[in-house]
């Protein structure tokens, strides 16, 4: 019977495929499996706070519509499937904060192009996901409601900047949820939650109703519980979109079909400077065992290098900041958010800004207007940009060698809450194998591939050109089947 | 690499952005830092490299002159904290001296 607790923990630790079949099987309806989502959230949250705010009624009346139109005949892809939306993507209707207090009560006209298409799939809403304000930082420790603590220990972070949806799948209170990741953000929160985070290539999927952080880099991507749900919600979100002039005019492949090829002789690129100091001791030994199974399962193992690794960091904090210090220009207190009156216009911006931007926004927005501004554009942004250029290059002279390349998805296991906040720099650090793939347009997928000591999860990176989705969700496929780290859960 | 306060409010004030004292005082520091480790890129020789601005291979793209639904001008104006009649109130721009 539905109610029982027992049944309840069976729906919510099902992952979109499994919920999708059991609908269409008819062995419980969408109505049981979003209120099953509902409770468990009820339940849980408390100690997480994964979610910013949950959308029972709508989620419901919905999922009575979708057991009606499948009753119907009615087949979409996600008919009746629960998902959680992280909170920098707009939903129309549903208050949409960005993590931030200068958008507190907004409440958006319309939805992102992602979200649309979801819903057009037959998918339910559950509610909004707790970020780093405007996805600035690597902990959801930015967010200006508070923290989301990780699932596996509530005294550490999820990662972020998507922790919220990372957490809320990692806990079952969702079978997936959407990220963005601007330099890791749906990446390395996966990984410090033990699920799956796709990063499409830069123009895979439309960026329109996404809040803009760093235009060049943000995607939207999914965060899942297996590597077929994140190959399945990337085929319904992907293509071409006339609001967003970046996606790519290109055909949308059958991301799913790919899954089942066998690997052998895939090329698998393993980067030198990608193994060097500073990274925990069983992130590497986990990293490194997986490689072993790659190399078991058929792939071949090719070292290569990418001689620019260094600089990726240093280049995407000068981009990014940048590109942030323009797309926040628009909180001004005039036509949406937070408004502080003050004597003149500028005053006016001066205040609400200053009120209603959080200490790491507030930071960036310097960082970004500094790298901008006269005198200093040629040495910082200028020579970001062409800097930019020989990290791409590097990785078009490995992609012509080799598949997918494999890295960890982060050089350590979730961090103890509040460890980094005082040192920008050190927080900054752990982004040192993701911001790359954002700088060159590249997919990449993070996948479990072990625990540590202390029992958080490891992830494992696997990065492909762009549009190169279908060899990453192969190999992370393969791996995933070949492994049984994706069975073991968070107790809470 | 520190900046000095008047550099941070110079900053600030090009990114229209009120600042404490105590503001002032820590982005000085902080900025300073995360500035000398962005100073990594200038030791790379780039007198041959163009920019990448963005990674798509496209350029000028164009989108079908048709015409479509939109916001409304109530809906446009619905989360402003000050609309009249389909605008935006807002603080004179200009002051007496048109300056």
């Amino acid at each position: 019977m539905i109610g029982c607790r027992d049944a309840t923990k069976q729906l919510t630790s099902m992952g979109v495929a499994d919920a999708r079949a059991g609908l269409a099987a008819g062995q419980f309806t969408s109505v049981d499996l979003t209120q099953a989502f509902l409770q468990r959230i009820e339940r849980v949250d408390g100690s997480l706070h994964a979610f910013l705010r949950t959308t029972p009624t709508t989620a419901l009346a919905a999922a009575a519509e979708a057991d009606r139109a499948r009753a119907d005949g009615d087949n979409r892809p996600l008919l009746g499937v629960p998902l959680a939306i992280k909170d920098v993507l707009m939903t129309k209707g549903i208050e949409t904060t960005a993590g931030s207090r200068i958008l507190e009560g907004f409440v958006p006209p319309y939805s992102a192009t992602a979200v649309e298409k979801l819903e057009a799939a037959g998918a339910i809403l559950l509610g909004k996901t707790n970020t780093d304000e405007f996805a600035m930082g690597s902990s959801t420790e930015n967010s200006g409601y508070g923290p989301t603590r990780n699932p596996w220990d509530l005294e550490r972070v999820p990662g972020g900047s998507s922790g919220g949806s990372a957490a809320a799948v990692a806990a079952d209170e969702a079978p997936a949820a959407l990220g963005t990741d601007t330099g890791g953000s749906v990446r390395q929160p996966a990984a410090l939650c033990g699920v799956v985070g796709l990063k499409p290539s830069y123009g895979r999927v439309s960026r329109y109703g996404l809040i803009a952080y760093g235009s060049s880099l943000d995607q939207i991507g999914p965060i899942t519980k297996t590597v077929a749900d994140a190959a399945l919600l990337l085929e319904v979100m992907a293509g071409a979109d006339q609001r967003d002039s970046t996606t790519m005019p290109v055909d949308v492949p059958n991301f799913s079909a790919a899954l089942n090829r066998d690997i052998a002789g895939l090329r698998v690129g393993i980067p030198h400077e990608y193994f060097v100091e500073g990274i925990q001791a069983e992130v590497e030994e986990s990293v490194r065992s997986a490689i072993e199974q790659l190399a078991d399962l058929g792939a071949e193992i090719v070292p290569i290098h990418l001689p620019n690794t260094e600089l990726a960091l240093p280049v995407y904090y000068l981009v990014v900041t940048a590109e942030a210090s323009a797309n926040l220009a628009r909180f001004d207190g005039i036509r949406y958010g937070l408004s502080v009156d003050g004597e003149t216009i500028f005053d006016h911006f001066r205040q609400t800004r200053g009120a209603g931007f959080g200490p790491e926004v507030k930071r960036r927005i310097m960082l970004g207007t500094y790298a901008l501004s006269a005198g200093f554009y040629d040495a910082y942004y200028l020579k970001a940009q062409q800097v930019r250029t020989l990290i791409k290059q590097d990785f078009d002279s490995a992609f012509a060698e080799v598949d997918v390349i494999v890295s960890p998805t982060s050089p350590t296991t979730a961090f103890r809450i509040g460890e980094k906040v005082d040192d920008p720099l050190a927080m900054i650090l752990t982004d040192i194998f993701t911001t790359s793939a954002n700088l060159a347009g590249l997919c990449g997928i993070s996948i479990p591939c072990g625990f540590d000591a202390g029992g958080l999860p490891i992830g494992l990176q696997l990065l492909g050109p762009s549009l190169g989705e279908e060899k990453i969700l192969q190999a992370a496929y393969a791996y995933e089947q070949s492994t049984e780290w994706r069975l073991r859960r968070p107790e809470l | 690499m520190k900046l000095t306060r008047d550099e941070v409010r110079h900053v600030a004030e090009l990114a229209k952005l009120q600042l404490s004292d105590a503001e002032l005082d820590e982005y000085a520091g902080q900025l300073g830092q995360i500035l000398t480790y962005a100073q990594q890129v200038q030791s790379v020789d780039t007198s041959a490299v163009p920019p990448t601005p963005h990674i798509l291979p496209l350029s000028n793209v164009l989108a079908d002159d048709m015409s479509q639904t939109c916001l409304s001008a109530a809906q446009a104006v619905d989360n402003a904290p000050d609309a009249d009649e389909g605008y935006f109130r807002v603080i004179a721009v200009f002051d007496d001296n048109g300056a």
